[in-house]
Order: C-alpha cells, then sequence, then structure tokens
C-alpha cells in the first residue's frame, strides 16, 4: 500500500486546490457586487430628490436625475460601475461633489490602524485565554475564563464603550473620551486616544475567538496521540507547541479570520460613540444622503476584505493539513 | 538495537485505580491486582472490555485515564518504584525507561507531523542522544522491523503508510530508547488477520532481542498464546486466574477463564435445513462509487459476483477490510445501486435502487448493522425502535403492536421491561440483541448480517450469535453473513465467499472449504488465524514471498488478471501476469485461478508452470 503512495511535488497538488479556491472568491465577489448595486437601488428616494430637498418640483428633479444618468436602465449603470470599478475608479461622491477615492482614502488609514491594532492585541490575548482554559478544562481558572468571555460576549458593545470611557476618562480622568485622530498628532497622542475604542472593540472579538480557540485546542487534547506523547514522556508545554497546534491551526485561523473580518465593517457603534473617524460611519453617512457611488464603495471594501481573510484562513488550513499537502 | 543489557523485573502488589464520579464519589475500576515478573519475560493481561487491563497496563507507568487515582502497595519496576514517584518523575521514565505501543497506530500517531520526528521524539526529549544519533537508531529499527524503505519511510506522515506499517513504526517509536519494560495494548487488534501475523511474528522477535520485559494487554487468547510466558485473566476489575501461560491454556482453573477458552473456539453447528427453492441469487453484480460507465463505476468496489443461496441457508463472506464485504451487503439491500448485474428475490428480479423497491420487496430483505450503538436512534425507547417495522411493513399498531414488541423481546431474551428504555441504556449484547430484533420484526426471507459481532467481547458474541442461528432455524431465513472472523465463519455458515479486492476468488461449501483445496488467498487467510498452540507462531513458516515482482501500480483493478496476484505465493510467469485467470467449478467449489484443483491441493508452492 505504502508503496504505492505517490510523491507529488508538494506545491503541484496544492496549487490547483488553492487557484479552484481563489477562482470561487472572486466568483463571489463578482455576485456580492450584483447584489451591492441592486441593493442600494432599493433605498427609496435618490441622490438626486436628496440634494434638491422636499420643494422641488418633479421636473427639476427629473432634470437632475437625467444628468446624473440615473434614468437609464439598471444593467447600463450596473455594466458601467463595474467596469469603472475594475479600472479603480469608484466615480464621483454625489453629495460632497469630489472622488470616492479621496474621501474613502481620508478614512480608510485609520480603520485600518484600528483593526489592526485590535486584531494583533486581540489574537494574542485569544490564544492565551483560549488555550489557558482548554488545558486546564474543569478548573476554576476556566470556570472563570469561561464566565468572563461569556459576558463579554453578551454584552453589547456600546456598553463596554461606554463603562470605559466613564471609567478611564470620567472617573479616572486617564484617557480622551473622543478619538481624534488626526496627521499632525503624535505616537503617544494618538496611541491614547485610540485605547479605548481597541479597547471596547476588542472586547468582543476576543470573547469570541477564545472561546472558538478553547473548542478547538480542547478537541484536539481528547485525541489519542495527545495521550501517546505523554506516555513517551514529552513535557506538557512541548505537547502543546508541537502536537496540538500543528492540529488545532486550521480551526484557529478560522475563527481568527471570521472575528477579524468582523473589525472592518462591525466597528460602527464604536466609531460613532468615539466619534472615530472610520469607513463604518463613512457608509451610515452615504446610506442616510443616499450617495450611492460611495455607499457601494464602502459595502465593496467590506466585502472583499471578508473574503480576503477566509481565503488566507483556508489557504492556511490547506498547508496545515499533510493529507491536502502531501 | 542495543544488546539485552537492561531488563527489569516487575512486581505489583495491592493495586487499585479508582475513577472519581461527576457527584465526588469515587469508583474502582480495577482492585486489588498482584503478579510479579521475572526480567525478560512477558506477561498478558487477559479479559473483555471493561476488565481494566489496560488500566493495569497504564498504571505501570503511573498514568490513568480520566483523571483516576492511582493507589498501590507498590508497583515497582527494576529499582524504580512507580508508585511513589511524582508527575516529575514520572515524565522522565515514561519513553524512557518504560513505554508503550498503543492499540491503534492509527490515532496514536500525530496526524501533522513527519513520522520521524515522532519515533525519535522519546530521545530527544529525554536527552539520551542527538537529532542524527537518533535517526540513525531509527533507520535500523525500521530494518529489524522489517519496514519497507527503511531510509526514507520515517519522512512520510502517517497517512501514507499502511495500517501494520503504522504498528510496527510505533513499535520503533517505542523500543527506540531501549526501554526495561514495554507496555503493548492491544497492538494487532485493530490489524487484518494476514497483516496480524507478521507484526506479530516482528514485536516477538524484536522484543526477545531487545531482551525487555513486556506485559501484553490482550483480549484475543490465541493471539497471546503465542507471546506470553505468564497470563492473568481479569474480569470486572479483579484478578481470576495468574500463572504460566501453558497452565491457563491448557489447564484453567477458573471457571472464567474456561468461558473465554471455549468461546474462542466455536462449535461447529449442524449443518442448515435448506429447501429447493432458491430465495436469492446474485448474478454477475459490479458495484462501486462514483460516476457509472458502461456498466463500470469510476471506483470499482465489487466485480462478478455471483452466488444462489437456497432458503434457509447461509452464506459467510470473509475478506480483508477493504475487500468490499460491507459493499455486497449494501448492494443487496438496494443502499447502494450495482452498476451492473442484478438481485433476484425468489427468481423475480428486484431493482437496483431501495427507493425503485415495493415496500414488500423491502421487508423481505433486512440488514442488521455492525456497530448498533450507531444504528439505534438513542432518542428513541427501544419499543418505539421495535413497533416501527412492524407498523411500518405489517400495518400493525396499537395494543397489538406492543403485544408483538414483548414477542420479540422475548425472542431475543430480554425482558419486556426494556421496552421503556432508551438505547444508550443498554449494554453493547443487549444493543445489538434490539438491532436484530428490529430485522426480525420486518420478518425477512433474506437477513444480511453485517460484522456483527465485532464490536462485542468474544463470550457476548458467542451468544448473539446462537441466538442468531437458533433464529434463522426456527424461521428458516435465508443468512448471509459478513465477517472478517474466519473461526466464526466457517462454524456458522453452510457456504464461504471468499472476497479479494472484490473479486470472489473462491466459492465453497463448508466441506469442500475444510478439505485440502484452496485458492491460494484463501490459504493464507485460513493460516494466519492464530491458533492457541504456543508453538503455532514459530511453526508457521514465514509467509511466502509473491512469486512475481508486480508493482502495485500497475493496477489490479484496471486489469482482468488475477487481483491476487501481485500477493500470490504460487503465480506462474507468463500466465498469471498475462491472461484473466479462469473460473474453475467442481462439486461443491468454485475457484478464480489458473492452477488446476489438483495444484491447489498441494500444500507446497507449486515449481511446474500450468499450460495457459
Amino acid at each position: 500500500m505504502a508503496a504505492a503512495v505517490s510523491r507529488r511535488s508538494p506545491l503541484a497538488s496544492l496549487l490547483p486546490l488553492i487557484a479552484k479556491r481563489a477562482a470561487s472568491a472572486v466568483l463571489t465577489l463578482f455576485l456580492v457586487s450584483m447584489v451591492v448595486f441592486a441593493i442600494s437601488a432599493l433605498l427609496p428616494g435618490d441622490a438626486a430628490q436628496e440634494s434638491l430637498g422636499q420643494s422641488a418640483t418633479p421636473e427639476q428633479i427629473a432634470a437632475l436625475r437625467h444628468e446624473m444618468g440615473l434614468d437609464r436602465p439598471g444593467y447600463v449603470r450596473y455594466a458601467e460601475w463595474l467596469t469603472d470599478m475594475l479600472s479603480g475608479d469608484p466615480g464621483q461622491s454625489y453629495v460632497a461633489n469630489q472622488p470616492v477615492a479621496d474621501i474613502i482614502s481620508q478614512r480608510l488609514p485609520n480603520t485600518l490602524m484600528l483593526a489592526s491594532v485590535t486584531a494583533v492585541l486581540s489574537v494574542f490575548a485569544a490564544l492565551a485565554i483560549g488555550i489557558s482554559s482548554a488545558i486546564n478544562r474543569g478548573s476554576r481558572l476556566d470556570r472563570a475564563l469561561n464566565i468572563v468571555t461569556l459576558s463579554l460576549v453578551a454584552i453589547p458593545e456600546f456598553l463596554v464603550a461606554t463603562l470605559g470611557v466613564l471609567v478611564f476618562s470620567v472617573k479616572l480622568l486617564l484617557l480622551p473620551s473622543i478619538a481624534l485622530v488626526s496627521e499632525d498628532a503624535t505616537w503617544s497622542e494618538t496611541l491614547r486616544s485610540m485605547a479605548l475604542p481597541v479597547f471596547s472593540l476588542g472586547c468582543i472579538v476576543v470573547a469570541q475567538m477564545a472561546r472558538m480557540i478553547r473548542a478547538a485546542v480542547a478537541d484536539q487534547l481528547d485525541r489519542s496521540y495527545v495521550e501517546m506523547a505523554r506516555l513517551k514522556g514529552v513535557p506538557f508545554s512541548c505537547i502543546i507547541t508541537f502536537h496540538v497546534m500543528p492540529n488545532a491551526l486550521g480551526p484557529i485561523i478560522n475563527a481568527v479570520a471570521l472575528s477579524l473580518s468582523y473589525l472592518m465593517g462591525g466597528a460602527l457603534i464604536v466609531e460613532t460613540i468615539f466619534n472615530f473617524p472610520g469607513l463604518a460611519s463613512l457608509m451610515v453617512n452615504a446610506v442616510t444622503s443616499r450617495d450611492i457611488p460611495l455607499l457601494q464603495s464602502c459595502a465593496m471594501i467590506f466585502c472583499a476584505t471578508y473574503l480576503v481573510l477566509m481565503l488566507v484562513a483556508d489557504v492556511v488550513a490547506i498547508l496545515a493539513n499533510p493529507r491536502l499537502r502531501a | 538495537m542495543s544488546p539485552a543489557a537492561k531488563a527489569a523485573s516487575v512486581d505489583v502488589r495491592g493495586l487499585s485505580v479508582h475513577a472519581v464520579r461527576a457527584d465526588g464519589s469515587s469508583k474502582a475500576i480495577v482492585e486489588d491486582i498482584s503478579f510479579s515478573l521475572p526480567p525478560g519475560e512477558v506477561l498478558a493481561l487477559i479479559g473483555e472490555s471493561g476488565s481494566g487491563k489496560t488500566t493495569i497496563a497504564l498504571a505501570m507507568m503511573g498514568f490513568s485515564r480520566f483523571g483516576g487515582t492511582i493507589s498501590a502497595e507498590e508497583i515497582r519496576v527494576g529499582d524504580m518504584r512507580i508508585d511513589q514517584m511524582d508527575e516529575h518523575a514520572l515524565t522522565g521514565v515514561r519513553g524512557h525507561r518504560i513505554a508503550y505501543i498503543a492499540q491503534s497506530a492509527a490515532a496514536a500517531f500525530n496526524p501533522s507531523r513527519p513520522i520521524m520526528a515522532q519515533v525519535i521524539e522519546p530521545l530527544l526529549v529525554h536527552g539520551q542522544c542527538s537529532r542524527k544519533a537518533a535517526e540513525a537508531k531509527a533507520i535500523t529499527l525500521f530494518r529489524a522491523l522489517a519496514l519497507p524503505e527503511p531510509e526514507t519511510i520515517g519522512s512520510r506522515y502517517p497517512h501514507q503508510v499502511s495500517g501494520g506499517q503504522l504498528q510496527r513504526l510505533m513499535a520503533a517509536m517505542a523500543l527506540i530508547s531501549d526501554p526495561e519494560l514495554v507496555i503493548l495494548d492491544e497492538p494487532t487488534t485493530a490489524l487484518d488477520v494476514t497483516t496480524q501475523v507478521e507484526v506479530l511474528r516482528t514485536f516477538k522477535s524484536v522484543i526477545a532481542q531487545s531482551g525487555a520485559t513486556a506485559i501484553y494487554v490482550s483480549h484475543d487468547l490465541a493471539v497471546v498464546a503465542q507471546v506470553a510466558d505468564r497470563i492473568v485473566v481479569l474480569k470486572d476489575g479483579r484478578m481470576c486466574e495468574d500463572g504460566r501461560a501453558g497452565q491457563i491454556l491448557e489447564a484453567p482453573a477458573n471457571g472464567y477463564t474456561r468461558a473465554l477458552l471455549s468461546a474462542a473456539r466455536p462449535a461447529a453447528r449442524p449443518a442448515s435445513q435448506t429447501a429447493a427453492e432458491n430465495v436469492l441469487t446474485v448474478s454477475g453484480i459490479h458495484a462501486g462509487y462514483g460516476r457509472v460507465t458502461d456498466g463500470v463505476p469510476a471506483i470499482p468496489v465489487l466485480t462478478n459476483i455471483d452466488f444462489t443461496l437456497k432458503r434457509g441457508a447461509t452464506l459467510g463472506v470473509i475478506g480483508e477490510s477493504g475487500s468490499g464485504k460491507s459493499t455486497l451487503a449494501r448492494v443487496i439491500a438496494g443502499l447502494l445501486p450495482a452498476a451492473r448485474g442484478e438481485v433476484r428475490l425468489e427468481g423475480e428480479r428486484i431493482a437496483p435502487r431501495m427507493e425503485d423497491r415495493s415496500r414488500e420487496q423491502l421487508r423481505r430483505i433486512q440488514l442488521v448493522f455492525q456497530n448498533a450503538d450507531t444504528a439505534l436512534n438513542p432518542a428513541q425507547t427501544v419499543g418505539q425502535i421495535l413497533a416501527r417495522p412492524l407498523a411500518f411493513y405489517h400495518g400493525i399498531k396499537g395494543a397489538q403492536a406492543h403485544a408483538r414488541v414483548a414477542e420479540l423481546l422475548d425472542m431475543i431474551r430480554l425482558p419486556a421491561s426494556i421496552m421503556d428504555r432508551r438505547s444508550n441504556e443498554l449494554s453493547g449484547g443487549q444493543k445489538q440483541r434490539v438491532n436484530l430484533a428490529r430485522a426480525f420484526a420486518a420478518q425477512p426471507d433474506v437477513l444480511l448480517c453485517d460484522e456483527v459481532t465485532s464490536a462485542l467481547d468474544t463470550v457476548v458474541g458467542a451468544a448473539i450469535l446462537d441466538l442468531i442461528d437458533e433464529l434463522r432455524r426456527e424461521l428458516g431465513i435465508t443468512t448471509v453473513f459478513i465477517s472478517h472472523d474466519i473461526t466464526t465463519v466457517r462454524a456458522f455458515c453452510d457456504q464461504m465467499l471468499v472476497l479479494y479486492a472484490g473479486t470472489p476468488v473462491e466459492l465453497s461449501t463448508r466441506e469442500t472449504f475444510a478439505g485440502a483445496v484452496r485458492h491460494p488467498y484463501t490459504r493464507l487467510l485460513v493460516d494466519s488465524v492464530p491458533e492457541m498452540d504456543p508453538e503455532w507462531l514459530a511453526q508457521r513458516a514465514a509467509a511466502e514471498r509473491p512469486a512475481l515482482a508486480v508493482s502495485p501500480s500497475s493496477g489490479p483493478r484496471s486489469q482482468p488478471l488475477c487481483r491476487f496476484l501481485a500477493r500470490c505465493p504460487v503465480a506462474v510467469a507468463g500466465t498469471c501476469d498475462v491472461l484473466p485467470p479462469p473460473v474453475q467449478e467442481t462439486a461443491g467449489q468454485r475457484l478464480m485461478c489458473h492452477h488446476t484443483t489438483a495444484q491447489l491441493a498441494a500444500p507446497a508452492p507449486l515449481s511446474e508452470p500450468v499450460a495457459p
């Protein structure tokens, strides 16, 4: 049987698998673009109406609509929009009268910074909590961590944020209650103003990730190979690092990717509370002002981030599994 | 391997292991175990599941599963007092001075790491030598264990080698640190009988060479007879008998030991009373998985299966795992539609797909699954499980159904009170009885039993077999009995179908099967079944090498050549590797082989080529 095992080059067998996965991500993104376009067209009222206000006559609105090209059939506008998007031009904002790309380029770095700082901190925290509660299953530590993470999942983030403000800004006067992110702020100012948003966002993702990491690690700890390693006299810390983690990596990466995708688009409440100039609040503004090109671009950014994270998680899971790898 | 420098004697006195229940009370898993073992000898711990044999073996390493507590007056291995060591000291002993070989190598190897890294790990974590020296030592061991490609097999992952090879690799992992005591926990139970004998032989010789003391845990007396110097018989966590192997096997003093011995040697049952009419006819069945093109599935499993069974007859289907035994049951039951060929019930052709069969046809063929644990719905009571086929096939409901369920329970010797219990409250043997009763409730003409006793202990399994045998005779049911246990099938069935890689290499009546004429594969299978005689393994000649070097990649499945060619010790060049094997029919026997029946009867390998 073993003699029949073919030794293909690892890369050769992997590439088609990864290419297939990437292709399906691209296809999904295409379908998402249709949905985004269709849904934004369903919003009541349009930019013409919104910009002229209540007193405008139907004729004026119709004229502006014609000028903006809004009276053409949906599929024509979709095709045009898609070609523009593909060539890197998300169009002109109706409301601000400047290119969507400019508006987004002001906000995107803020969101990316918030997301990445939160991501790095929360992944480490979640790994520490998840692994330590998995290896101490049933102990007091596990139960305590369980209660903490469950509560954090259950508590809405606006409450965490508000409590944070109350304690650190109002009572202790340690941190600013509003995130003033500007280009000329110093490093320490930026860090201080980011602290509370990162904390509020981090709470909810850490709790989610820690619970899933705990489940993944605990599942592996029950396997026979762990008992075998103990009976080989392998110290417990080595069992976790060299035996359990390689096997738990796939599920862990998936859990992390799911939680992190939330950081991009789900930060709305935190952005609002701290007046943080990020993408999520920009998107909500775009909805209220019927700024369709801006709305569509934001939606596409969120969806693309989600798909990229999932793609990375899948590829890592493939690479971590020798059955798929070799 | 280093010479027999050190072997530890083992002394155990008053060993008990207690498990803590959820409510805080503790329950003894094993109690009052005492034995002693001189250096270099092999002690077998024998017993059924739940007898505590593994618990005792693990206690030798100061380890207990699920947080059980070990207490003993003394556990001494060589100069070490295991019972007085702390966890840190024990970690230094495990895998260094005491090594463990687990039951399922497939589960005990980490799927994500290459084999070599895992085999040399004991040496590295105990700082016994450098990585380079460890790898060299591993390769020497691979060679001693007769593993293929010893230089490179270590770079593979566990899923890339066969089960028998993995088991041997685990032996390498245990022996690499030159332990004083080796614990083998059912090391050959998960293997096919043909693989088991080879693994057993290698284990025996490398343990003898290393000179280590060994504790061998097993439920199989015949296997134990081959390796053990001393035997301890266990039941429900207590010792029944302790003595030299010869004494236990030949003159057991204890009643339970005698029961174990007799269950291991089933008495042949009288031939079935068969009526003249053919009930089940299977002709030219080809089946497999994937897309079917021209009657051949993408992944063929079964090819050209033919047999006819009269009312009340039994057919035993034997073969190694993966030979297509269960697939045959699934095809007859209609769970897997045949790609080609037909199944007839009393001469009437029935649809290949279960969905296309009438309810009456479904009723007449009943399948009993191997694993009653998963075949019975845990959310339903026994009464509900048995009432369902009554309502579905016979329209029996209400009080009438209740009475019939009670009748069925009586038939399978379970009290009627069990009706309100759920399946997870029953023991393994009781579950399998309910599983059987569910099939009998339909009043079938054909009963398909798929490894119905393989998940059960020997004694419990023997009782289930008695029950099936009695009921099928009483009710005149035609039975197809699928098993990897040749001893059971021989005692139980009128006809034997031997499958190799999905082809029927031999179909014989019980009488001809007992005779001298056998297909080479049947011979290999039958000769691989361990016998209670301690000399059996030593006397049994090493498996004959395949006569022809045929690379397995040339694909036995893609060509109509003999499937057994690559393993056949009597294959003839110019015939077997060129022409498909002819089917030879004599009275009571059908063989698929180039050799004539006279040649196949000869016990020695044939040297003269046969004319094509």
